[in-house]
């Protein structure tokens, strides 16, 4: 063996047991890396899987078309389609019209794509049917479904499917299969037969192109985009997929922070286990030192350790994180649940990257955790530190705390930023300034806090307050994971009850109905004019207003937004729409109304009056913005007219949406009943009441955020957990002065009262902190973060009587932390506590 | 009075360790005594069985009337809290506690506060040469005044018996010569019982009788002795 290996061997058996022997809070510790690791991990899988599966979903789609012409979801005029066909540039041209088939008992449409099937196949050969009889794509009742779409509508070669096609039930022959193994559900048809069957003569959706070789691509885009109607667009199909992948991605930055947010509390705990084993090891250290190991050394031996920590809560967090990401693809897709992408199930894709990054992550959290304990016990003078339970031993002395107070501030003056590449960037890092700021002006807090207590005759809780006075600094890091923990718990719950209760607020003004019917799902099942009138004359109804539902391309780098032509009364709009602010009347001879949804007019700088243009039919049609809205359901935006005037501009009377008032001696129960025997009704039309709906939108609302009270709950454990790790150090470093008090006649319950006492004050410092900071915070995430993250608004809702109940709990809890932490400390004798200085 | 009469104590381990063997011995009220042997013998063992910190495995041990074999680690507690005072090698001084706060901690602890405790606080500091020390740190005092601090405290509420622990054991020379006159004058003024071990030739000859404990026992000891304490 080598004089090194040896040293080393030696060095590790003095100080060793230093993880080992506090399994519990280590175990803590790792999975709290652990679970910052596994997060962050889990979403880059799942967000790798959905933008592989979004971009290998256009690919097929797209095939080899270098570029396509898109437009809004009603189509363009197919005279485009020769036009472009005929230019000198383009080598073929592939025309397309897409539709959405709704299918009865299916959440989702089926997405049907009529393509010509002979251009189809030298641009889409995934478009191009396998058919065992070879005139059945040119077929109108045949349809060949992708192996995706008839796994999920569990078809077979000859079954017949019905689908709502437009104002029509529509019988389709399953003829065979349609592209290879893919994720993507779809199916393909004679683009002849879409435009008859699904009231689309004359109109495309979509043209691929391909160009000639040695075509300038840049020149030729500008060229087309000039000679296009309005709200057609040329581009690259992968502008598609990003202007996709852009609406999750606010999302998914979220998710990221939640995962740093983890990774943060996961150092805390590292910080509050590696404090602890150091103050048990505290001698061991002091003889090293007093032997001659390098201050060097014995940080590099502390930070090690941490980092251990780090890997085994990295390959932890990494396991576990593609674990989760598989089953949440299997469960929920590729979008969580969100609803952002559409398709079948995504498979989890591993690259290297991003598990190293993660994993450094996680081994980086856990070394900051462990420098500053190293740092001190690298710092403290031997010979004080060789008497065991000195009183110097601990963490967290009162240094300088303007850093804390010029984080605070420079975190305020970030709110004021505005988003970055459409992130809420400097929201996240104002939290954190702000945080991490709060915590380094603790003692100063703290100080100021027990100043107004009465110091109290009982002698545990004088000594209690004193003990405390004199250490604000230790308040501080005891208190700093519970700080943490209770301020994201306090800001996530004030966020979550703010939206659910605007959320409800909003449904109580968009729901002014008894009963809603839709179409199908999709946008392009409709109610045509007979099926109005037979809804307006059914029995019970009283009054029915009705909606077209589409959406237009303005950008085609951006999601398409949603026109809701609707019938609506300009003078007051807000009967119908949640308006935000003031809406106004717009003057005779001026454009027409509009009232843009907030997330609309947060993206384009709209005020109240500004003038916009749609492209509508083809054609740009001037709008003045005369009320902004609020609309939680479309977060790319939603722009809201008459339907007399869509009507007007574009010939389609058709509607998706029906909102009926009954008749005062009608039941609900009854109409649908009336509705049911009616033709109106066919594949996927549903008929709700607004009690229904409201219900079912709460229990999804409540389903997709019971994920944060899990995260909250989480994080008041690991928030205790780090303080009975600082209470159990401190403990251990005072023990001296647990013997003297003993020996002074203090009964062992005095002193566990007394440390109960400086536990409670610790866990109620901790929370008064936390609720205030969670309170900041909690603007922070409704006012900057979810506004710049999702472009829309909320009032603040306080949950009071959760906020009191769960503190008083969380001091009750730190008390009992305390008094578990006495437990330790007065079960050593007070002789052995006080000749442990020999 | 503390009356000790075949007191047995062996500290458990791998291999059983007897510190004192049926040993007995005496101390009458108001006397001073001075415990001196040589380290291990079991000096610190002795204080901490008269203490009620330690059980004796054997015989019996009565302090100012009380019988401890009577007594439950309550009870114990409770007659240390009330008849006895403690002065420690390291002084054990609450650092966030003031000086007079330190002080006053016994009587606290008996709920005596007001006008009459401050009094008595002020006149224990005053007597131990601290006057006017008492809103000060224990951080702002010498290792000696320290130690005064811990002869007040342990005096401070009047107790039966005060038992010191090598006093003067962190102590130069000259601050435990002034220690160790201070805290037999202490004693003696406010009438208790004082037991000191100590190594100290100095704080030994300060005492009225001077117990040596070896390991056949305690003896009376003359100082001068070639294997007198240092």
């Amino acid at each position: 063996m080598s004089r090194s290996s040896t040293a080393t061997t030696v060095v590790r058996a003095v100080t060793g047991g230093g993880v080992g022997r506090l399994r519990g809070r280590t175990l803590v510790a790792v999975v709290a890396i652990a679970s910052g690791v596994a997060l962050g991990y889990a979403v880059e899988l799942v967000n790798r899987a959905a933008i592989g599966e979004l971009v290998a979903g256009l690919a097929t789609l797209s095939g080899d078309a270098d570029l396509e012409v898109r437009g809004p979801r009603e189509g363009f005029d197919e005279r485009l389609y020769p036009a472009l066909a005929d230019d000198r540039d383009v080598a073929i041209a592939s025309p397309i019209v897409e539709v959405d088939a709704a299918i009865d008992g299916r959440s989702h449409a089926l997405q049907v794509l009529g393509v010509d099937v002979f251009r189809a196949a030298a641009i889409n050969p995934a478009l191009v049917a396998t058919a065992r009889d070879r005139l059945d794509p040119l077929r109108g009742d045949a349809m060949f479904v992708s192996p995706a779409a008839t796994a999920w509508l569990g078809v077979r070669d000859g079954d017949v499917l019905s689908v709502r096609a437009g104002a029509r039930e529509l019988r389709l022959r399953i003829a065979g299969s349609a592209g290879s193994a893919g994720a993507l559900r779809y199916g393909v048809m004679d683009i002849a037969a879409v435009q008859q069957q699904f009231d689309r003569l004359g109109r495309l959706t979509r043209i691929d192109l391909r160009l000639r070789p040695g075509v300038d691509r840049a020149r030729f885009i500008e060229r087309i985009q000039r000679s296009l109607p309005a709200g057609v667009a040329i581009a690259a199909p992968s502008t598609g997929a990003e202007a996709s992948s852009r609406l999750s991605r606010a999302y998914r930055a979220n998710l990221d922070v939640l995962a740093l947010v983890a990774l943060f509390t996961g150092s805390m705990l590292v910080f509050a286990t590696q404090a602890l084993s150091l103050t048990r090891r505290r001698p061991q250290f002091a003889l090293l030192r007093t032997l001659g190991l390098s201050r060097r050394r014995l940080v590099a031996l502390v930070v090690g350790e941490a980092a251990l920590l780090g890997v085994a809560g990295s390959a932890v967090g990494l396991v576990v994180g593609y674990g989760v990401a598989a089953y949440a693809l299997r469960h929920f897709g590729a979008d969580l649940g969100a609803g952002f992408f559409r398709g079948g199930t995504a498979e989890v894709i591993v690259e290297p990257l991003p598990a190293l990054v993660l994993a450094a992550l996680g081994i980086a959290a856990a070394v900051t955790g462990g420098a500053i304990p190293a740092r001190e016990a690298a710092r403290a003078a031997p010979a004080a530190a060789l008497k065991a339970g000195d009183p110097d031993a601990g963490w967290g002395e009162w240094h300088a705390h303007w850093p804390g107070v010029a984080a605070i501030v420079v975190g305020a003056f970030a709110t004021l930023l505005p988003p970055i590449d459409d992130l809420p960037i400097a929201g996240y890092v104002s939290i954190a300034l702000i945080l991490v700021g709060a915590i380094v002006v603790m003692p100063p807090i703290a100080h100021a806090l027990l100043r107004l207590l009465r110091v109290p005759r009982s002698v545990p809780a004088a000594l209690a307050i004193a003990h405390l006075r004199a250490n604000p600094g230790r308040i501080a890091v005891s208190a700093a994971a519970m700080i943490t923990s209770v301020s994201l718990m306090v800001s996530m719950a004030i966020m979550v009850a703010s939206f659910r209760q605007s959320f409800d607020d909003w449904l109580g003004v968009m729901l002014p109905a008894d009963l809603y019917l839709r179409a199908g799902t999709g946008d392009d099942a409709v109610f045509s004019a007979r099926q109005r009138g037979e809804i307006t004359g059914a029995p019970g109804v009283a009054r029915a207003e009705f909606m077209r539902v589409t959406s237009l391309l303005i950008d085609p780098a951006q999601p398409r937004v949603a026109l809701l032509a609707r019938d609506i009364d300009p003078r007051d709009p807000a009967a119908r729409l949640a308006i935000v602010g003031t809406a106004i009347r717009v003057p005779p001879g001026a454009a027409p109304p509009a009232w843009v949804s907030e997330a609309w007019a947060d993206r384009h700088a709209l005020a109240t009056g500004s003038v916009i243009t749609l492209p509508i039919a083809g054609r740009t049609m001037a709008f003045t913005v005369a009320g902004i809205w609020r609309d939680y359901a479309r977060q790319q935006g939603a722009i809201v007219i008459e339907r007399g005037r869509y009507v007007a501009a574009t010939g389609d009377d058709t509607v998706n949406q029906a909102a009926l008032w009954l008749a005062p001696d009608a039941h609900a129960a009854e109409v649908r009943r009336a509705l049911d025997a009616r033709p109106a009704q066919g594949p996927g039309v549903a008929a709700t009441t607004a009690g229904d709906l409201r219900r079912r939108s709460l229990a999804t609302f409540d389903r997709t955020f019971a994920v944060t009270y899990a995260l909250e709950a989480a994080a008041v454990a690991i928030g205790l957990v780090a303080l009975s790790a600082a209470l159990v150090a401190q403990t251990l470093a005072r023990r001296r002065e647990f013997g003297m008090l003993r020996h002074l006649g203090v009964t062992r319950r005095q002193v566990s009262a007394m440390l109960a006492c400086e536990a409670a004050l610790t866990g109620a410092i901790g929370v008064a902190t936390g609720l205030v900071l969670g309170f900041a915070i909690s603007l922070i995430l409704v006012h900057v973060v979810n506004r710049q993250s999702f472009h829309w608004g909320m009032e603040l809702h306080v949950p009071w009587a959760a906020l009191g109940l769960l503190s008083a709990v969380l001091i009750a809890a730190s008390a009992l932390t305390g008094f578990a932490a006495a437990r330790g400390a007065t079960r050593e004798d007070a002789v052995h506590a006080v000749r442990a200085d020999w | 009075m503390i009356e000790l009469h075949a007191l047995s104590r062996t500290y458990a381990g791998a291999v059983p360790r007897r510190v004192f063997d049926r040993l007995s011995m005496t101390v009458s009220r108001g006397e001073y005594v001075a415990l001196v042997g040589p380290s291990g013998v079991g000096k610190s063992t002795l204080l901490n069985l008269i203490a009620g910190l330690e059980r004796p495995d054997s015989g019996t041990l009565v302090v100012d009337g009380v019988d401890f074999a009577t007594c439950d680690d309550e009870a114990l507690t409770a007659l240390r809290r009330s008849r006895m005072g403690f002065v420690f090698q390291a002084f054990h001084v609450l650092p966030y506690l003031s000086v007079a706060a330190n002080v006053a901690l016994p009587l606290a602890l008996q709920q005596r506060h007001g006008a009459q405790a401050d009094a008595r606080v002020a006149a224990m500091l005053e007597s131990v040469g601290l006057a006017g020390r008492g809103d000060a740190r224990p951080a702002e005092l010498s290792g000696g005044e320290l130690q005064r601090v811990a002869i007040a405290r342990a005096l401070v509420h009047r107790p039966a018996i005060v038992l010191a622990d090598e006093p003067t054991g962190n102590l130069d020379p000259a601050a435990a010569r002034q220690v160790i006159a201070l805290l037999r004058d202490a004693v003696k003024r406010e009438g208790a019982t004082g037991i000191v071990a100590t190594h100290s030739r100095v704080a030994a000859a300060s005492a009225d009788r001077v117990l040596r404990l070896a390991a056949d026992g305690l003896h009376a000891h003359a100082l001068g002795g070639a294997d007198d304490v240092d």
